[in-house]
């Protein structure tokens, strides 16, 4: 990966009085996604009084702020931007964090396994495979908090999200569908194909840093069986 | 030292002013829906305005205080009682400090007029901060009291020092002004928030500002958004209102990519039928923004309840940002005032 990332802003808007967003693709890329996550970091760390939120979406980043500080917001937020863009977004300053996700692909846990084995036309078996050498990155959260989109999936795992949503998808499952991966940190409704679950906690709002993942991180999967499965679920509380 | 809940209500929630600054990982800031009356609410007690308070939605609860409490309920009418310990029944006043006696009750029914009230105590609530608030966040059940609405038998812990608390705030306010004596009334005082300084659910439009998406929805759609009265969904929640009326469509089926989102945010599904987001809203969504709420509107329409009709008058971002300034001006003019009150 390059040592620096450059973005270009194509447009900002304001997003009610209280935020702006500004927009760096129309589409998935993911290399201006991780120079979003560059910016997105570099502006975090100047801690403006005024900004209480910066929210990276897939291909924009939202500012959200504080509407007590009088401020013109817009334009010193787009003069902070303009600032962090001139000075460049340097991998070095900032390292890509790789998180470890353990995942059983176990049939019982991939709920979809068995219809995708056959919409894709390919073994069970070789789905899990073809998920666990991806190398991901989390592009956005949102939906429920900790829960990641992850971007870099295989192109041969192309597949649109289920015509019916589950009501509830069980904590830990993760799901595929329009060219990403999401792991579901509890129990949620959705509509994405489930392929294995994962042991690991990914959100406890108890904790100081409450999200296992954060916008910007690699992730890479690693598969386990079933027993290690419920080893680690003890161990995270997660069982 | 605690709240005892007898009965829990419709939805009763602790909230403050939300929680900031974790959005980037889907945490959302929630907090009061009507942000005016909560900060009234608080004031009136004598507190800073960023204290926890108990938000009731359409029924309220029945709530026990077990030792003498300076409380104040604010925002939408509701048929309230106070009920002491010999069963004698008094009218709670609204928009007020009252000091409830000792294992006194306070009774509320059912709202007459708006959709949520504030109910703050001397000192606030005093739950501990979870990602530094004490917002109830009901989708991901963290915050406020268990993560959840309040249930019957469930217990509030009161700070020690909210007794001598209320009763010196209370001391301070019967010095300045007196207390009416009236053996029918439970101990107040003899002025009330004017009731016009507080969010209404009246029928005046919401303004909004175009969305990012506006020009992506069709002519006709844009008009009926400015012009056509829509009604506030039964299913409508903390976390969005659903709108019933015209269906607002697009000229062209275009792909939104999914990005934040905000407090007021109008967004649209392929179905046409608008949601406001709210309070618990999800951080990001792919729909298109036909719109946002301007600020100044989310407590007055945090205040209507479902099946009230709204209507949707556009303006631009520099009117927004004004009639927030002017809302805030007239605040700090009230904060002064009430804050007198309570000097020694």
């Amino acid at each position: 990966m390059a040592r620096s990332l450059a973005v270009t802003p194509k447009s900002i808007a304001p997003l009610g009085d209280a935020a702006v967003i500004i927009d760096f693709a129309d589409g998935v890329d993911i290399t201006i996604n991780a120079g979003i996550q560059r910016l997105a970091r570099a502006v975090r760390r100047k801690k403006v009084p005024w900004l209480i939120d910066i929210v990276p979406g897939i291909g924009s980043l939202a500012f959200h702020f504080d509407v007590a500080v009088a401020v013109d917001a817009v334009a010193a937020t787009e003069a902070l931007v303009s600032e962090c863009l001139a000075r460049g977004l340097h991998l070095i300053d900032d390292p890509v964090r790789t998180i470890e996700v353990p995942i059983c692909y176990d049939e019982t846990f991939g709920l979809d396994l068995g219809e995708l084995s056959a919409s894709l036309n390919m073994p069970v078996a070789e789905i899990g495979l073809r998920h666990a050498a991806c190398d991901f990155s989390v592009l956005m959260m949102g939906f429920a908090p900790g829960h990641p989109y992850l971007g870099g999936l295989d192109a041969r795992l192309a597949v649109p999200r289920r015509a019916t949503p589950r009501a509830s998808v069980p904590g830990g499952s993760v799901g595929i569908a329009n060219g990403q991966s999401v792991i579901y940190p509890y129990s949620l409704p959705g509509g994405w194909n489930i392929i294995g679950r994962t042991p690991l906690k990914l959100f406890d709002a108890s904790e100081p840093e409450p999200s296992t993942l954060e916008p910007g991180d690699a992730v890479r999967f690693f598969a386990i069986d079933r027993a290690e499965f419920d080893r680690n679920a003890l161990a995270e509380g997660t069982a | 030292m605690t709240i005892i809940v007898i009965k829990p209500g419709l939805l009763s929630t602790v909230q403050d002013l939300g929680r900031f600054g974790w959005q980037h990982v889907g945490i959302v800031p929630s907090g009061a829906m009507d942000t005016d009356a909560h900060r009234l609410a608080n004031l009136l007690v004598g507190n800073g305005g960023a204290e926890a308070t108990i938000e009731i939605t359409l029924r309220g609860p029945e709530l026990e205080f077990e030792y003498p409490t300076l409380i104040a309920m604010c925002g939408a009418t509701f048929d309230a009682k106070c009920v002491d310990a010999k069963g004698k029944i008094f009218p709670m006043p609204l928009n007020r400090p009252v000091l409830v006696p000792k294992t006194a009750r306070l009774r509320i029914g059912d709202v007459r007029h708006g959709a949520r009230a504030y109910i703050a105590v001397a000192g606030g609530i005093p739950l501990p901060l979870v990602l530094g608030s004490r917002s109830t966040y009901l989708p991901a059940r963290f915050g406020g009291h268990l993560g959840r609405a309040l249930r019957t038998s469930d217990r509030l812990p009161l700070d020690r020092a909210s007794i001598p608390l209320s009763n010196a705030r209370f001391a301070s306010l019967r010095r300045r002004r007196g207390t009416p004596i009236d053996p029918r009334a439970i101990e107040s005082v003899a002025w009330s928030v004017p009731i016009d300084s507080l969010p209404h659910a009246d029928e005046a439009p919401i303004r909004f500002i175009e969305g990012r998406h506006w020009r992506l929805f069709s002519a006709a759609a844009q008009t009926a958004l400015e012009n056509e009265p829509m009604r506030i969904a039964p299913e409508s929640n903390r976390i969005g209102y659903r709108l019933h009326g015209p269906r607002l469509e697009r000229r062209k089926d275009v792909d939104v990519l999914s990005e934040p989102t905000c407090l007021g945010t109008i967004q649209v599904p392929s179905d046409g039928m608008p949601i406001v987001l709210m309070a618990d809203h999800q951080t990001t969504g792919g729909y298109a923004k036909i719109g946002e709420v301007a600020s100044v509107e989310i407590p007055r329409l945090a205040q209507r309840p479902p099946g009230m009709a709204v209507r949707f008058l556009r303006c631009s971002l520099a009117d927004a940002q004004a009639a927030r300034k002017a809302r805030q001006a007239r605040f700090a003019q009230l904060v002064q005032t009430i804050a007198w009150e309570f000097i020694k």
